[in-house]
């Protein structure tokens, strides 16, 4: 079984777009939607679901005022400034760290566990899905991205699947981190913009930190084709990769907008170079030992 | 006046909209590029920076000699960072929130904290509008702490204009949380759309009063417009899809720059902001609907 995480460092250059085109393109895979802070791939796959759990990977202290004699011990030991002078506790700034409830000398402070989102199983045209949502302004996405990665990795091996393909979300933090670590590959999908190429390379910098392999898709790749040369040129000394290049096409947005994958909406430029890259990772990752 | 430019979705065009707001107030502007993980504003704003922190958290380490292995340490930490088994305590530092609970509540007074470190905040000045911005160490997960070093450089003489990370989760909310403003700028898209709902009603939670930029606004449906219209959240600007800015942005060029007939808008944009700012009341909270 293997395990391909698409990942982007800038957002909005492609990962959702080409991680539903692969799965359409690809026989028995799961699909693992780790952009919990921000899920799309659904709108795309439309899931009928078919599990739906409740995370819960939070804690969060609280003051019992009726027990709370203001002594202020709380507020001088929280490094998160997460004790109003009131004495009430602010769940955006808690840690969960606990440290109140073990300096109160009136035991007034508990800890409790918090719903921080919830995660599904459902099935799509593309095949099984495993995806979340962490609840508006939550933390934790970490924990949530690597719940989704484990249970994606259960359903492969109940159903037999042979491939996983994980969307991963923009940035090169913490969600980041937990869904590249141990996956079999990583897919960079950057565009030839300053910002894209910068994002690029500390996206690269990261899951080679990891000694993970890696490649790169460009999309959009001709709304600044110097660019994009530089990069190809960048990845032959680098020796990374390049996947493919995908052309601008307002296919990809209609196709979005009709809440389809590319593959299923149109068969211009975009299309023809996602069959290409297809091709190339049957022929290249999927030969890859693991 | 604080001023966040989020999101939900990424690649929206918050670093447009944010750099171009600081360029036409000029010195009246400074600029924190908040998204530490990924930080653009740079490349569109040419800084020279004058001065560059490192930003670090405290982390545990155990003096042997004084550590009697009692497994105190272990069965206060909550994140994992500090694991005792049998006569060995072993600390997973990148776990380590920094909390300080191991070290003072360690009854030997084994524990002492060390920095590990998060990044770097980097300051100075793209023509007249003070500049900062974090940088995340590659391979730290933890940004929050440090997109709060870039925050405590708001200087209350200027407009702060915030550029946030994308999402709707903890690193976005470290950032927006003391904003008088947040200008959401999205697409015309199912993406844009869902994302704005997730981001929308995060700050609502908040309380802090919003509005919307639609970027490449006539290049989807008009999903968002009736979203905003729905929810009472002004639709504050719409940047129709044009070649010559994309060209422009994708060379580090300022939308300003590209399209000047755009100076005007965004000088207009800071003042209905402003108005709205200083004018609105913390709204309801309210679910994903």
């Amino acid at each position: 079984m293997k395990e391909i995480t698409i990942i982007s460092g800038k957002g909005g250059t492609g990962k959702t777009t080409l991680t539903a085109a692969l799965g359409v393109l690809a026989p028995e895979v799961v699909l693992a939607d780790c952009d919990v802070d921000a899920p799309d791939l659904h709108i795309l796959a439309d899931p009928e679901v078919e599990l739906r759990e409740e995370f819960a990977g939070g804690i969060k202290a609280r003051i019992e005022p009726s027990a709370c004699n203001s002594c202020g011990k709380c507020l001088e030991r929280c490094r998160f400034e997460a004790i109003t002078d009131e004495f009430a506790v602010d769940p955006f700034s808690c840690e969960g760290c606990g440290v109140c409830s073990h300096v109160c000398p009136e035991d007034a402070i508990t800890l409790e566990e918090v719903l921080n989102g919830h995660w599904f199983i459902s099935r799509t045209k593309m095949g099984p899905m495993v995806h979340a949502a962490l609840l508006p302004g939550e933390e934790n996405s970490g924990k949530l991205v690597a719940l989704v990665r484990n249970q994606a990795r259960v359903l492969a091996k109940k159903e037999g699947k042979s491939l996983i393909i994980v969307d991963g979300s923009p940035g090169v933090g913490c969600p980041v981190i937990a869904s590249v670590t141990g996956a079999d590959h990583a897919i960079i999908v950057t565009e030839p913009t300053m910002s894209g190429l910068h994002d690029m390379k500390r996206a690269l910098e990261l899951v080679r930190g990891f000694t993970i392999p890696v490649s790169i898709v460009v999309n959009k790749s001709d709304i600044h084709p110097e660019m994009t040369e530089s990069i190809r040129k960048f990845c032959d000394a680098e020796k990374v990769l390049l996947l493919g290049t995908i052309p601008y096409d307002r296919a990809v947005i209609d196709a979005m907008v009709a809440k389809k994958t590319i593959v299923e909406n149109a068969n211009g430029p975009a299309r023809q170079a996602i069959d290409k890259i297809w091709n190339r990772f049957r022929s290249t990752i999927l030969q890859e030992e693991s | 006046m604080i001023i966040s430019v989020a999101s939900g979705k990424g690649g929206t065009g918050k670093t447009t909209v944010a750099t171009s707001m600081a360029k036409v107030l000029g010195s009246k502007a400074q600029l924190l590029d908040c998204d530490v993980e990924e930080p653009n504003c740079h490349l569109l704003m040419n800084p020279t920076i004058e001065t560059s922190e490192t930003v670090s958290l405290p982390v545990p380490e155990i003096d042997a000699e004084k550590c009697t292995a009692c497994g105190v340490c272990g069965d206060v930490c909550r994140f994992s960072a500090i694991v005792v088994i049998g006569d060995q305590v072993i600390t997973f530092p990148e776990m380590c929130h920094g909390c300080g609970g191991c070290s003072l509540l360690c009854p030997e007074q084994a524990i002492r904290e060390v920095p590990r470190e998060l990044g770097v905040v980097e300051s100075g000045w793209s023509g007249g509008v003070k500049f900062v911005q974090g940088r995340l160490r590659i391979g730290e997960a933890m940004s929050p702490p440090l997109i709060k070093a870039v925050t405590a450089k708001i200087t209350p003489d200027r407009i702060s204009i915030l550029d946030a990370p994308p999402g709707a989760s903890c690193p976005v909310i470290r950032t927006v949380e003391d904003s008088d403003f947040v200008i959401l700028v999205t697409e015309p898209t199912p993406f844009g759309l869902h994302d704005l709902r997730i981001a929308v009603s995060a700050f609502n939670n908040l309380g802090l009063p919003l509005g919307v930029v639609l970027n490449r606004s006539d290049v989807g449906d008009r999903e968002v417009q009736a979203f905003c219209e729905s929810k009472d959240i002004p639709l504050l600007m719409e940047i129709p899809h044009d070649t010559a800015i994309a060209q422009g942005y994708a060379r580090g060029r300022l939308l300003v720059d590209s399209a000047p007939e755009y100076i005007e808008r965004f000088e207009g944009l800071v003042g209905r902001i402003m108005d709205l700012g200083s004018q609105s009341l913390p709204q309801p909270s309210e679910a994903v609907s």
